[in-house]
């Protein structure tokens, strides 16, 4: 018996060393060749990273392809606006193309800004950082104890991370070499150059949104991202990054008035930027600026027309930058909504208390934790009034007295 | 199509009432769940059922129908399934220089003002349209709705909507003796300050539409906040116009899955039990 296996396993090994590549490489689709993408666990869609890994992990693994992600922004548009270069970054560096467009700066600077990646940061984990083996025991006689019931339990990791590596680290720091960036394919599109049209007056769509929609149609048509579109070479994907619709700067009066005239103007421009991506090899970041939008319900109503939405809450301003309970961050992140694409759950998070920070290079999302209080005037209750109180119950009650504490 | 909930309205594909006009609503939660139930439902029922499909893409039903065990394709050879995709629609109109023209049931989108006269047109000759072919074991017709929200973020007035419902519910309730589902999504912050959202739209759709309805699911999150095990609650009501004004109100948590949803009466999830 014993000889049988070991025959096999010569035959095996035979076999092995004849052909290596035993293992093919499961091609079910023909998607999965572009670079930069990822098959969702849950429900198959195509996944594409936001560049901020901390971000793909609360999104559920990653921006699924035809999706749109809104980002409500803070109150200074910073934290927004770094969100969308690390998304476009990201395009940058997976060689994917990209549709920028803005009303405010030309879409050349946002693209000039773009982070710098760090391409061979692939050791994260240092290895005095791993947990000591067992089979250590000088090392574990050295280990300091402080409490031997604790120290089976897992080390808790506040910041956020998936398993498996997906999307790439950049240095806030620095800006992207010129010549990474002029590999990429970018499309603009800035309001002031464009020229105004004046035939669409039926339309409900404002002139500027319409103008907007035509040009994202007409690079998906052009450049052949429509899923329709015959296989004829191989496909890629296109990064679209809106920057503030909405702001008085578009032409908009939802930011200004209580009663805006064009309220539908931007809900319909989202329906069809949603109806367009849908059909398309294309994913979408748009920001928005809704803490000035006094209507509620219109700020639900343009959450529910995008997929993912997450809102930044920046403590710039506020009394909570200088506070001490929120000093190691820099704001809270609140995830509004996630898709439910092609399946009848949407993965929920495990907890929504969670606060982002800028870090002199990275910006990363964490779990939300106080830290410890250590300063001495802390607002306990003193032992003179615990033990008072103490007694006084004791007195009240003296045959309950081992259980108060 | 959810079993539990069948037990709970008290109902099966083999029998059902008819002229029935039910609302789902939510609030700070998802109801969509329950529109892919009454889908698979009403197509098991072999019900001829007309889609309008206004938030989502046939994919994304067909993929989540496919995980509940129905195939929407199928349906649609079939002649079963009436599936308007408003998205796709909506693009030829919305970038007019687009030769393709499709059907005209989004044509409201060129002046939202007009009214929903095309999308009704729509409905009705596709409910008619069955009915005058092949009338061979069908059931009778049904109509789903997904999200009237849509609607007003297009631009369609309150009263359009409205109206909208009033007709489908008249032809399609009264003269057809068929179901009419219709999927609503508001936006408040609670049910407490409603004088805050009275002049609110999707508000005062959802009053309007509370008054016609015969049977109301309102989904909303959890009162205590966000839990992982409890997705939120549904509050079902049967709304008894003839019999005295005697009305049924329910309550019970919900907790969706991959291929499902379970109900269960408050205090009894299998997280805390």
């Amino acid at each position: 018996m014993a000889a049988s296996v070991n025959d096999t396993c010569k035959q095996s090994v035979e076999r092995t060393s004849l052909n290596p590549t035993s293992f093919q490489k499961k091609t079910r689709n023909k998607l999965l060749s572009i670079p930069g993408t990822r098959l969702s666990v849950q429900n198959g869609q195509l996944l594409v990273s936001t560049g901020v890994t901390s971000l793909d992990y609360v999104l559920g693994g990653g921006l699924a392809v035809g999706t749109v992600l809104l980002i409500e922004e803070d109150r200074y548009d910073s934290y927004t606006r770094m969100i969308l270069k690390y998304f476009l970054a990201e395009g940058v560096v997976c060689q994917h193309e990209l549709f920028i467009a803005a009303a405010q700066d030309h879409p050349n600077d946002i693209f000039q800004e773009l982070p710098d990646p760090i391409l061979d940061d692939v050791v994260m984990h240092k290895p005095a950082d791993q947990p000591r083996l067992s089979s250590e025991p000088h090392g574990n006689l050295d280990a300091m104890k402080i409490a031997w019931r604790y120290q089976n339990l897992p080390k808790v990791q506040s910041g956020l991370a998936s398993s498996s590596r997906f999307g790439h680290y950049y240095d806030v720091s620095k800006t992207m070499e010129p010549e990474i960036r002029q590999a990429a394919k970018c499309h603009h599109f800035y309001l002031p150059e464009h020229p105004r049209q004046s035939s669409a007056t039926r339309s409900p769509v404002l002139d500027s949104y319409a103008a907007l929609l035509k040009s994202i149609e007409e690079v998906i048509r052009r450049e052949g991202f429509s899923v329709a579109a015959p296989l004829t070479k191989s496909r890629n994907i296109l990064r679209i990054g809106l920057h503030s619709l909405g702001s008085p700067l578009w032409g908009d009066d939802l930011c200004c008035q209580d009663n805006p005239k064009h309220s539908h103007a931007l809900t319909t421009f989202l329906y069809g930027l949603r109806a367009l991506l849908r059909s398309s090899l294309s994913v979408a970041v748009v920001t928005v600026p809704s803490h000035l939008i006094q209507s509620r319900s219109l700020r639900g109503s343009i959450t529910r027309l995008c997929d993912n939405a997450i809102a930044l809450e920046s403590f710039k301003g506020s009394e909570r930058e200088t506070g001490p309970l929120c000093k190691d961050y820099h704001g809270l992140l609140h995830v509004r909504q996630v898709p439910h694409l092609n399946c009848l759950t949407s993965q929920l998070p495990d907890h929504k208390d969670l606060a982002f920070k800028l870090k002199r290079k990275q910006f990363s999302i964490e779990r939300l934790h106080l830290p410890p209080d250590l300063s001495e005037t802390v607002s306990r209750v003193s032992r003179a009034d615990a033990a008072g109180a103490a007694a006084l119950a004791s007195a009240c009650d003296s045959g309950n007295k081992h259980l108060d504490f | 199509m959810f079993a539990e909930l069948n037990s709970i309205l008290n109902v099966s594909p083999e029998h059902f009432s008819t002229g029935e006009f039910v609302l789902l609503s939510d609030r700070q939660s998802d109801a969509s769940f329950l529109l892919h139930h009454f889908l698979g439902f009403y197509l098991r029922a072999g019900c001829q059922v007309c889609f309008v499909a206004l938030a989502q893409s046939f994919s994304h039903y067909s993929a989540v129908s496919q995980r509940l065990g129905v195939n929407l394709s199928q349906a649609k050879e079939k002649g079963q399934l009436v599936f308007l995709e408003g998205l796709q629609e909506s693009l030829s109109i919305l970038n007019p220089h687009d030769a393709r023209t499709g059907s005209e049931a989004m044509d409201f989108l060129r002046n939202p003002g007009a009214g929903l006269q095309c999308l009704f047109q729509f409905v009705s000759s596709s409910v008619d349209h069955s009915r005058g072919a092949e009338d061979g074991g069908r059931g009778p017709p049904v109509l789903l709705v997904d999200d009237l929200s849509m609607l007003l973020s297009l631009g369609v007035g309150v009263d359009a909507v409205l109206d909208f419902s009033h007709y489908c519910r008249t032809a399609i309730c009264s003269q057809l003796k068929g179901n009419v589902v219709m999927l609503l999504r508001c936006d408040g912050e609670d049910d407490d300050d409603d004088d805050v959202g009275s002049d609110d739209g999707s508000e005062r759709l959802l009053r309007g539409l509370t008054h016609q309805c015969s049977l109301a699911l309102h989904v909303q999150s959890l009162p205590t906040g966000y839990c992982r095990d409890i997705h939120g609650q549904v509050s079902s009501q049967v709304v008894q116009r003839q019999a005295g004004g005697q009305q049924r109100k329910m309550t019970f948590h919900f907790k969706v899955h991959d291929k499902g949803a379970s109900f269960f009466a408050p205090g009894t999830s299998s997280a805390v039990l």
